[in-house]
């Protein structure tokens, strides 16, 4: 009938604008429909950059650390500790023990709230607005806890190059316990209401599959590579800081879909606590800053390269030094930068109600792809 | 004078003071149960909801109308002026036509016409038609999304309804409410039929657009859904059809199902609004703990397994009451 009548049929363009409910931040996409299915995705990105990599280049070491809270604030800490990391690397520092198991500790506790809040917000994206609700309470006595110790609550600061600047006490130790027990007490109510729940199954079983091939062509990393089956974690493969001393394991799924995201997730939540656990109860004593560190951070000519494992997956840093006050270069390397360009590929050919799904599944910030 | 007072009749003013009360309770049930929802979805997420203005934030609604009252009434530029400015009434018109055979007790009827159920059903299909009208005129890419799955999703869930409505009224054999409530003096239908109990709902939540099956306000996906370009006043209509909607189903729900005003020692009314806010209560308890369903996967459900099943529980009333 509507070949008769010399209509063609055509794609429309639905732009996905910046200001979104569920694009995460400041991330636009173009989409090509036909009818529910989407023909075309194009995400453009760039919308939330500001300079990072340049910022660098003008101020010295110690004033770019407050930098690294901003590039992926939900896991702040994790991106401070590879600042530090590169840096100590360049400058021959040895950090105390009983400084990187801080660091581990408040980093793995960084790493439950990021995955929390994950949680929370892809099921609000979902449709299911009550566990956000849950997620954001376990993560106020979270963030109650760090904030005492570091003074922030989201974009933090805390590492510094040789160790911690503040020292963690009794109490921080005994909320670190409790926050633990607590959160295990909650994964029967995040199982029963969600993992088990039909309609999310339905919405998440086989859909958004990443293959292993795309994994790797693509540079994945985090839980969407383990969520695929390849069992690669940088604490595991190049362990670093206090990390051979845990015994925690990689959690990996084995479609590659979203629900096997999601599994991978939740258990990696678990591991987490494992690893504060065990951490609390080995703390060693001793100084938390390394001797001799100076006053001018002045690192000698050289290149390093650091990565660490965040919420997000493998995050890298390139520090260029000339001898000088200021780096020369530095170059971010983002996991959200790599994971969303599997994303043109997830959405074509498939239903725009499960554009959201995708999205939301491979957990991206946007401040982290624009730097 | 006189002429007037014989024309109305006693009908006639029967059924002003009828209407007068509907609009009445219309109004006072939108607030109450604007407020019950705010109050029930906070306390299922570990909150208070509303507490500042009013006990208990009581008077939080009439705040909020009072606010959106004084919101300017955009109109935007390319809308197809006509039907954009109907659609909110068109909204409201059949639900509030609704109320007039709704028994809330032995007595308190305002019309107990002999085709009850079906103005009933016939007018919640017109609720379609507002929505389609409200996103078309919009001029909204997403609006007309919204308002197109809005419409594959009451059609679909439009035919359980009416063949679980059959059943019972074959077991009763009459279409007029107080007969199918007087049919239940003995024992209440959800204990002779749970399954088409268990059908009714379903079909109710997604005829009222509630969540699970709230595609077409879908926040996280359509932004606001077919009623994106409403604001002030009108979209405040949509509200207010949306929850008295609720409240007529979850009516329908009591009558054909919970016994409607039957029950000891309280009289028929205050049981009849037991039972319906229970039911609407259930329906809140929906939202506020399940994800939404995937669009397809909504209208398979309805076509793959609520209509098989709602044809077999036809057939087996069907078969009993002929053995019987």
């Amino acid at each position: 009938m509507i070949e008769l009548l010399g209509i063609e049929e055509k794609t429309y363009t639905l732009n996905l604008g910046p200001q979104h409910p569920s694009t995460h931040g400041v991330l636009r996409v173009l989409l090509e429909m036909d009818g529910e299915f989407i023909t075309k995705a194009e995400p453009v990105i760039g919308y939330g950059h500001r300079g990072h990599e340049h910022m660098a280049e003008n101020r010295n070491y110690t004033q770019f650390l407050p930098n690294l809270g901003r590039v992926d604030y939900l896991h702040a800490l994790a991106y401070n500790q590879c600042y530090c990391m590169a840096v100590e690397k360049l400058l021959e520092l040895k950090v105390p023990e009983r400084a990187e198991y801080i660091r581990v500790i408040t980093c793995e506790l960084n790493r439950i709230s990021s995955h929390l809040l994950w949680f929370g917000a892809y099921l609000m994206d979902l449709g299911a607005f009550t566990p956000f609700l849950y997620c954001f309470d376990d993560r106020e006595h979270l963030l109650d806890l760090l904030d005492g110790l570091t003074g922030s609550r989201l974009t933090y600061c805390f590492f510094r190059f040789g160790g911690v600047p503040v020292d963690i006490d009794a109490e921080f130790v005994a909320g670190c316990r409790a926050f633990v027990s607590r959160l295990r007490s909650r994964w029967d109510d995040y199982h029963n209401l969600v993992t088990k729940n039909v309609i999310f199954i339905h919405r998440t079983r086989d859909v958004g599959i990443i293959t292993r091939d795309q994994c790797i062509k693509y540079g994945i990393t985090g839980p969407n590579l383990r969520g695929s089956g390849i069992p690669y974690d940088i604490r595991k493969s190049e362990p670093y800081s206090a990390y051979p001393d845990f015994d925690f394991e990689i959690p990996i799924g084995a479609n590659g879909d979203i629900y096997d995201r999601y599994i991978v997730r939740l258990a990696e939540m678990e591991q987490s606590c494992r690893i504060i656990e065990q951490a609390c109860n080995k703390l060693p004593d001793g100084p938390i800053m390394a001797e001799k560190v100076p006053k001018r951070i002045k690192p000698p000519v050289g290149e390093v390269y650091q990565a660490v494992e965040t919420a997000r997956g493998s995050f890298g840093m390139y520090i260029v030094s000339q001898g000088d006050v200021k780096p020369y270069r530095i170059k971010l390397r983002t996991p959200s930068f790599a994971n969303m360009s599997i994303f043109p590929e997830m959405a074509q050919d498939n239903l725009v109600a499960d554009l959201v799904a995708n999205l939301g599944s491979i957990d991206v910030v946007i401040p982290e792809i624009d730097r | 004078m006189e002429l007037v007072a014989q024309y109305l009749g006693s009908e006639g003013a029967r059924m002003v003071v009828g209407l007068i009360a509907v609009i009445a309770l219309v109004s006072v049930n939108a607030l109450f149960l604007i407020w019950m929802e705010r109050k029930v979805a906070a306390h299922m997420q570990l909150r208070p909801g509303p507490m500042e203005v009013g006990p208990h934030g009581a008077v939080q609604t009439v705040a909020d109308a009072i606010k959106l009252m004084g919101k300017e009434l955009i109109t935007p530029a390319e809308v197809d002026k006509p039907i954009f400015w109907l659609a909110p009434i068109v909204i409201f018109l059949p639900v509030l036509l609704s109320f007039l055979v709704i028994p809330f007790s032995s007595t308190w009827i305002i019309k107990d016409m002999n085709v009850g159920i079906l103005l009933i059903l016939a007018f919640s299909t017109l609720s379609v038609l507002s929505i389609l009208m409200a996103g078309w005129s919009s001029n909204n890419k997403y609006a007309v999304f919204g308002a197109i799955r809005s419409v594959a999703q009451n059609i679909a869930y439009e035919i359980p309804l009416l063949v679980t409505t059959m059943s019972i009224i074959l077991m009763v054999g009459s279409f007029k409410l107080s007969d199918i409530v007087t049919a239940q003096s003995g024992v209440w239908f959800v204990v002779v039929q749970p399954l088409a109990f268990i059908l009714f709902i379903i079909c109710a939540t997604a005829e009222t657009n509630r969540a699970p099956f709230d595609i077409p306000e879908a926040e996280s996906e359509l932004v606001a859904g077919f009623h994106t370009e409403y604001t002030g006043m009108r979209f405040a209509l949509f509200f207010l059809a949306e929850y008295t909607n609720m409240f007529i189903a979850a009516a329908v729900a009591t009558v054909l199902f919970l016994g409607g005003w039957h029950g000891p020692i309280l009289p028929g009314v205050v049981w009849f609004l037991i039972k319906v806010y229970a039911v609407i209560f259930l329906l809140m308890w929906f939202r506020w703990t399940f994800p939404r369903t995937r669009f397809d996967q909504l209208v398979t459900f309805a076509w793959k397994i609520l209509i098989p099943l709602a044809f077999v529980n036809l057939l087996i009333t069907a078969l009993v009451l002929k053995l019987r």
